[in-house]
């Protein structure tokens, strides 16, 4: 018997014992009806969980707002250009020296607009000149208003390491990229790449972050100390 | 109606005041009181230790002499939540399981009877002290009780409740628990002590006797000048 | 006694002596819980989202044969090799072989309870491999040589001195009291290691059946760098991380964050569902599942307690428990502390050995309130205590329970008892707290009760 056989052994063997209904338990009031989340419209379930905006204008006051808490810099202009100027701001602000970038269209051209020396993730490239990158622009998959958050994938955001090694990550996306919650990221994410998933699929709130100094919010742990998401 | 007071072992030997409260409270609120003497324990300690067979051996007549009763109401949280919600589970399966789901919802907890079933919250009482108010786990937890002591409380003429931190917070009893781990039980004694102190209250006033027990006896040996009394001789006081 | 029950009332009573070290935590669990009210509040109904993740894992775990086998053709489809392992010593028998195969030297770990469960780290380190715990709690304790403090918050207990300290001592470092700078400090040293790794081992949160993915929760960063630069990459994960859709993320990731850490999100929500593939640019060449039971499989077979493998490890009941708070996560002297780790340690470890950890408790209830997924943890605790005492009944508990029975059965018995208790009270009050006080367990710190004259039962006599 393999090891897969001997442990699903195991597991069929005790499941031939029901367990009781979940919540069961629940001696007193706030016991919610036994309707399942499964195979109920999504428009249900959404309804419990924290609210994302029904409307694109409440959606970007929701993603900003939650950019504001988590600390990432977000700019929702009115075009590319705008965008791209932004950018050019930020460049001189923090001293960039060296630009990674994937060749898709936005953040290429964004990269390529900052008139600095650039490395292109799509081919390969070297890990210590990944590294030694002040920035690296990326586009992404969807801005969830619902929790501030980028949905990467590493086809949308040239690889795996680009949009987390160098200190800081700018998301470049457009204004229909914007979805109001998780459960409409998951579902573009689904559509947009059927059966054959990159492998990998990150949501992204927010800077790098830890609190296990003391519980003290500091930055920049590991991943990106900075990240700034253009949207026109 | 005719209310069955059940009295535990604690209560009667060591606080007695607060069996005397809900009679005269009861009383005058025109319900013919019961008390029976032959029982005096739920069997928590043995159940809660793992101990079911010897548990049912108190359990068991204590089960057979309120089946029949109206409504049985009972001064502590954890009494009440072993009669109403745990016998179902120590008498499955035993020929009294019928019996024990039968008698689940016609108990109920003091404060909760008063607030929830009779709907009384004024009982023209008089005390006038500042006090917050400790949340007995079985009663909060099992039970479901929060508003109904506070909703009495607030009719109390004089009386000030100030809300601690840490009220839902366990006082550290939990039973044999407090003399099998005491200095664990202590150190969440010291916090609920602490927390109560904060709030600059004269009293601490529980829901239920056995908190209260473990609390006082933290005071005393503090020499703190805070005192502690059951929810029921507040509002038996005029 | 066993060992293990010696070792924790020896530990809770230093600890539970400590103000400092118990100020230190009820700190920090209070800033947590002003965090997690925010973000409970922001739920439209948390309560209705508890339900509805506690029937997804029901569905997940009663049905875990069918989602576990879907999660692992579907990852084997894309090219990740799955491992099956019945127990720890399999398990570090696969990961050691597979580090053996490839000729590695230097390993990157990020944060994984499996690893610390089957003492990974540990058989690693022995067989000469350097290993380097990426998550900063982690890694803090990995220098300070000692297992991790809590599930999730592994340096809890540590302030930002005791690091300066350490980091000065271990690697190097310059005096610092800045938590920035001493992150920074560790941020800088362990960026060589991910470049240089051979292997990357990771834990995980979730094992989505759908997709054949495996979703990872951090905030840091360390477990997406683990997972894109070493050339090989390792996941071990218990067999009841199972979640059936990939939709499903979209209700626990959230209420992971809130009940676990009072956020939104946390930092990095990563779905990985293979190697590297066909056109990607970077990525580990190699990616094994490790599928850990050890003794998982025992508590699936119990329907009483079932429900404890609903567990999403987000730390909740630990945060509320007052029993955690006042003796601290090292006391409990195993992998899982806190509510969770007593109720399912006496199933992954032995009932009898580890009953004190369900015994050690007030069973107020909190963790069951704060479980997102409903696990009936205070309850399955009474559970464990019934089954160690049918197991194995104390001659002496169970002869004072048949005892005390016969008295309280027997209102003449009992008037008596009363009474002799009354007048014994001044003797007892003279060998209060002394070795011949019978009460002294609660006497040592706690004043008796005075016993009044007459007894409530003796004053309805006296009325009727």
């Amino acid at each position: 018997m393999t090891g897969r056989e001997k442990i699903m052994g195991r597991i069929r063997e005790a499941l031939t014992v029901p367990a009781p209904h979940p919540g069961a338990h629940d001696a007193h009031g706030s016991q919610a009806p036994h309707t399942s989340f499964k195979g109920r419209p999504v428009h249900v379930a959404r309804s419990w969980m924290p609210p994302g905006g029904d409307t694109f204008e409440e959606q970007v006051v929701r993603f900003r707002a939650a950019s504001t808490e988590l600390k990432t810099d977000f700019r929702f202009v009115g075009s590319r250009d705008e965008a791209f100027a932004e950018l050019a701001r930020i460049r001189d602000t923090e001293g960039w020296k060296s630009v990674a970038t994937h060749r898709a269209e936005l953040p290429s051209a964004a990269a390529a607009s900052l008139g600095l020396p650039v490395i292109h993730t799509d081919e390969g490239y070297d890990v210590d000149a990944l590294e030694s990158c002040d920035v690296g622009v990326s586009g992404c998959d969807v801005l969830v208003a619902q929790t501030g958050t980028v949905v990467v994938t590493n086809r949308s955001a040239g690889g795996r390491a680009l949009s987390v090694l160098p200190p800081h990550h700018v998301v470049v996306a457009t204004r229909d990229q914007l979805v109001r919650d998780l459960t409409a990221a998951f579902a573009r994410v689904q559509e947009t790449y059927g059966a054959r998933y990159p492998s990998m699929v990150s949501f992204i709130t927010g800077p790098s972050r830890t609190g296990d100094i003391e519980r003290i919010l500091v930055l920049g742990a590991h991943g990106p100390k900075k990240l700034t998401v253009l949207c026109w | 109606m005719t209310v069955t007071l059940f009295i535990p072992c604690f209560v009667d030997s060591l606080y007695p005041g607060v069996g005397i409260s809900m009679v005269q409270i009861l009383e005058r609120l025109g319900h013919r009181v019961v008390c029976p003497e032959e029982i005096a324990c739920c069997g928590q300690p043995a159940f809660n230790s793992g101990y079911w067979p010897e548990a049912r051996e108190v359990a068991g007549p204590v089960l057979r002499r309120l089946q029949d009763a109206e409504v049985v109401v009972i001064a502590s949280g954890s009494c009440g939540a072993m009669l109403k919600v745990f016998y179902p589970q120590l008498f499955a399966g035993t020929p009294q399981a019928e019996a024990a789901k039968a008698l689940s919802p016609k108990v109920w907890e003091f404060s909760s009877f008063l607030a929830d079933k009779l709907g009384v919250t004024d009982l023209s009482a008089r005390f006038p002290a500042k006090v917050t108010f400790h949340d007995g786990c079985h009663g909060l937890r099992e039970l479901g009780i929060k508003t109904a002591p506070r909703r009495l409380l607030e009719k109390v003429q004089g009386l000030e409740l100030v809300e601690m931190a840490d009220a839902e917070t366990c006082c550290g009893f939990g039973g044999t628990f407090s003399a099998k781990f005491p200095m664990i039980s202590t150190a969440m004694g010291e916090v609920k002590c602490a927390g109560a102190a904060e709030t600059g209250a004269d009293y601490i006033v529980s829901n239920d006797s056995s908190c209260l027990m473990h609390v006082q006896g933290l005071l005393s040996r503090q020499g703190s000048p805070i005192k502690t009394l059951h929810l029921a001789e507040i509002l038996a006081q005029r | 006694m066993t060992t293990h029950v010696q070792d924790f009332l020896a530990q809770a009573r230093v600890v539970t002596r400590d103000l400092r070290h118990r100020g230190l935590i009820q700190t920090a669990l209070r800033k947590y819980e002003t965090a997690r009210d925010r973000k409970k509040a922001a739920f439209n109904d948390w309560q209705s989202a508890r339900q509805a993740a506690a029937e997804t894992k029901w569905d997940a775990i009663n049905h875990l044969d069918t989602y576990l086998a879907e999660f692992a053709d579907k990852m084997e489809a894309r090219g990740t090799q799955i491992h099956w392992a019945g127990n720890a010593a399999e398990a570090r028998e696969i990961i050691l072989g597979i580090i053996r195969s490839k000729g590695a030297r230097s390993i990157i770990k990020s944060k994984a309870m499996t690893a610390e469960e089957i003492h990974l780290n540990d058989a690693m380190e022995k067989a000469g491999y350097e290993v380097v715990e990426s998550d900063l709690g982690e890694f803090i304790v990995q220098l300070r040589h000692e297992p991790p403090y809590h599930i999730v918050f592994p340096a809890m207990h540590l302030t930002r001195d005791d690091i300066n300290e350490l980091f000065q001592k271990e690697l190097g470092s310059a005096s610092t009291r800045e938590p920035e700078e001493l992150t920074m400090i560790a941020r800088r040293a362990l960026r060589r290691k991910y470049i240089t790794a051979d292997v990357g081992i990771t834990g995980a949160n979730f094992a989505i059946a759908e997709t054949g993915m495996i979703s990872i929760t951090e905030n840091e960063g360390n477990a997406r760098l683990t997972a894109a630069l070493p050339k090989t990459l390792i996941t071990l994960v218990g067999i009841e991380k199972v979640l059936p859709k990939l939709e499903d993320l979209a209700l626990f990731l959230p209420m992971l964050a809130t009940a676990g850490a009072g956020q939104t999100l946390t930092g990095y929500n990563t779905m990985y569902g293979g190697p590297r593939q066909p056109g990607e640019c970077d990525g580990p060449e190699e990616y094994h599942v490790v599928l850990l039971d050890n003794r998982r499989t025992e508590l699936l077979a119990d329907p009483e307690q079932r429900d404890a493998l609903h567990c999403i490890r987000c730390g909740a009941c630990l945060n509320v428990c007052p029993i955690f708070k006042n003796v601290g996560g090292h006391t409990y002297g195993t992998t899982y502390s806190g509510p969770v780790g007593s109720v399912i340690t006496p199933h992954l470890r032995g009932l009898q050995d580890w009953k004190h950890l369900s015994g050690s408790s007030s069973l107020c209830g909190a963790c069951t309130e704060a479980c997102p997924v409903k696990i009936d943890l205070h309850h399955h605790l009474l559970q464990n205590r019934r089954n160690a005492a049918v197991g194995e009944p104390s001659f002496f508990e169970r002869l004072a329970y048949r005892l005390f029975a016969f008295v309280i059965n027997r209102p003449a018995l009992y008037r008596f008892a009363k009474e002799a208790g009354r007048l014994t009270e001044p003797l007892q009050k003279l060998i209060r707290d002394t070795p011949l006080d019978p009460a002294r367990a609660w006497t040592g710190t706690r004043d008796l009760p005075p016993m009044p004259e007459q007894s409530f039962k003796e004053w309805w006599e006296e009325r009727r």
